[in-house]
């Protein structure tokens, strides 16, 4: 009977082990279907003329996707020129100044930007930027992906520099420098692996969004450097043309997903090995 | 190296205090003194500059809020509360009433929780509990971190091509209307792009219970699940519902994927199969057509409640994570 009863434990305890197992990796099919099938999918479509090529009108076939791929690199860049700074600065403000009131409603304040959903950033943006300017810009999607930008980069920063060691910036305070050069010469350079890593996931994140494109870049079939005038990108092509009903225009949302999808996958992985290499925490 | 103290000079600012030795003649003396003089101003316009960066944090957010408000005070005053149960959305008739988005959303978001509880508590005990080192934890641990990296487009497009010919074939065997988009395809997307917000925060909190507790329970004779279940799910469970909360937040303002499968009718939704909308995804549909004020300000409105009900989300979510990390 005792025996009986520990044997039925013991394997009650093994069965949920197989069970934990094997439902963790069952998470991983997903993601391992979606790379395959995107794979599978859109390498035909990529060749050369894919890339350098606008896309054509309904009923031709070919064209490309050059104007996503060099639209999504400006407002992405641009998005960039904003937000580092500030995002620097900012995590630089927040692990400088750990119990002042003022950080604390700040760092309340980036905790709320984090959850905020991306579709209401678009909104705010579209009031800040579309309405006033007078029409869809690039610039306007920039800065609404700036904003999604901050807090990654905020918080990165300053949970990078909260780790550094206080010897070293008492040690640099006590030869005679002063608090910017501290922060410039020693602080960040210690811990740019942190930041740069923070900047890539924040950079592979707004890749991928296009909820705050929507009202902002919108969209434009042609090739465009303007950043006053509607832009498109990659997202919203692949938005675009997959809800569209057009065998040709899935083929290129096909290897456009693809393309995205890479991009990002490569920023997400090459952050990680770089936070192994740095040893840092985020 | 020369360090004789008779030519040098000491100057004091603020806290700190700096000597300014070694120079050659006084007019190198002065230089000295005018370069240090311009490095005191530099500081405290950097220190300055920093203050403004964290101010212009606050007011960001509370532009965003604001904005949100005065936007949507055309429809607040027209319309009213009623509008967040108003049964029917026509904007051509001027009807406006919300309850069939908030209905889609807290339906797929809910649906979608459920669905990947099981796997997302079963990563973070895993990761925690069973396996915590070695290369194919360490494997798993990344590509269910990469799960949050897809962009939720291609999740939509994916959706749309594979998902929903399978939900349209699962629901013509069961005997519901075969459209294949709708509220259990969103949900099915939604719970694969949730899994690693609760499981990456699980496997850190169950990481940190104490191995006394789970060494006493071991030395009562205790088998490793009963150890799991009355020992470290106990001492997580607060823990695991913060995670929990957390990718309850990223579902509800999740637009894309679920704009692309959710089927986009302003109907109420009679089932979990019917296709339906959710607040995020009308909005996205229906911002740039809206032509009147009030509509609109009706769609604010829903990005208004959307704002306010994830804020309160993610920050009871923190509140739970902060305090269990102090205990």
């Amino acid at each position: 009977m005792e025996i009986g009863s520990v044997k039925y434990r013991i394997g009650k305890s093994y069965g949920f082990q197989i069970l934990t197992i094997v439902l963790a990796f069952a998470c991983v099919i997903p993601l391992i279907a979606i790379l395959v099938f995107i794979i599978k999918a859109g390498i035909t479509k990529i060749n050369w003329h894919f890339l350098v090529n606008i896309p054509k009108p309904v009923g031709e076939t070919g064209g490309g996707i050059a104007n996503a791929l060099l639209g999504s690199i400006i407002i992405i860049a641009v998005a960039s020129i904003i937000a580092i700074p500030i995002g620097i600065l900012t995590g630089i403000y927040l692990s400088e100044n750990r119990k002042s009131r003022l950080a604390y409603w700040c760092r309340l304040c980036v905790d709320i930007l984090q959850g905020v959903p991306s579709i209401v950033i678009g909104i705010v943006a579209y009031f800040w930027l579309v309405k006033p300017l007078g029409g869809f810009s690039a610039l306007s999607g920039s800065a609404a992906l700036a904003i999604m930008m901050l807090p990654i980069v905020i918080r990165s920063t300053e949970e990078t520099l909260k780790l550094l060691p206080d010897s070293l910036k008492e040690a640099a305070f006590a030869l005679g420098m002063p608090f910017h050069r501290v922060i410039f010469k020693v602080i960040v350079p210690v811990g740019i692996g942190g930041i740069l890593s923070g900047v890539m996931l924040s950079i592979a994140r707004i890749t991928g969004e296009t909820a705050p494109l929507l009202f902002t870049a919108f969209g434009n079939p042609y090739l465009s450097t303007n950043l006053t005038k509607p832009m498109q990108s990659l997202p919203l092509l692949i938005f675009n043309y997959a809800t569209s009903p057009y065998n040709d225009w899935h083929d290129l949302a096909w290897g456009a997903s693809l393309i995205l999808l890479l991009w990002v996958l490569f920023l997400n992985i090459f952050t990680k090995l770089i936070t192994r290499k740095w040893k840092v925490q985020l | 190296m020369d360090t004789s103290v008779e030519n040098g000079l000491v100057t004091r600012s603020d806290r700190s205090l700096r000597v300014i030795a070694s120079a050659k003649s006084p007019e190198a003396i002065k230089s000295r003194i005018k370069r240090s003089f311009r490095q005191i101003r530099t500081e405290s316009v950097f220190k300055r500059t920093l203050v403004i960066m964290g101010l212009f944090m606050i007011i960001l957010v509370l532009g965003i809020l604001l904005t949100l408000i005065v936007q949507s005070l055309p429809s607040i005053k027209s319309l009213g509360l009623k509008y967040l149960w108003g049964r029917v959305w026509d904007p051509v008739q001027d009807i406006y009433g919300a309850w069939p988005f908030l209905l889609g959303t807290l339906l797929s978001s809910f649906l979608a929780l459920l669905i990947s509880i099981p796997f997302s508590i079963a990563v973070a005990i895993f990761l925690g509990e069973y396996y915590p080192k070695g290369w194919l934890p360490d494997l798993l641990k990344n590509t269910v971190e990469l799960i949050a990296a897809v962009p939720s487009v291609i999740y939509g497009f994916w959706g749309l091509a594979v998902l929903v010919p399978i939900v349209r074939n699962l629901e013509s065997h069961i005997g519901v209307e075969p459209v294949g988009v709708g509220i259990f395809s969103s949900s099915l997307i939604l719970a694969v792009m949730i899994i690693p917000y609760a499981a990456s925060l699980g496997r850190s909190m169950i990481q940190m219970v104490p191995s006394p507790l789970k060494e006493a329970a071991y030395g009562l004779g205790a088998t490793r699940w009963e150890v799991i279940r009355s020992v470290v799910l106990p001492y997580t469970k607060s823990g695991l519902f913060a995670g929990i909360l957390l990718s309850l937040g990223r579902a509800l303002g999740e637009t894309m994927a679920v704009t692309m499968v959710i089927g986009n009718t302003s109907i109420i939704p009679k089932s979990i199969f019917a296709p339906g909308n959710t607040m995020a995804s009308v909005i996205a549909n229906e911002f740039t057509e809206a032509d009147k004020a009030v509509y609109l300000s009706a769609l604010i409105e829903l990005g208004l409640v959307l704002f306010l009900v994830t804020v309160v989300i993610n920050m009871i979510g923190k509140r739970i994570i902060d305090r269990f990390t102090n205990e």
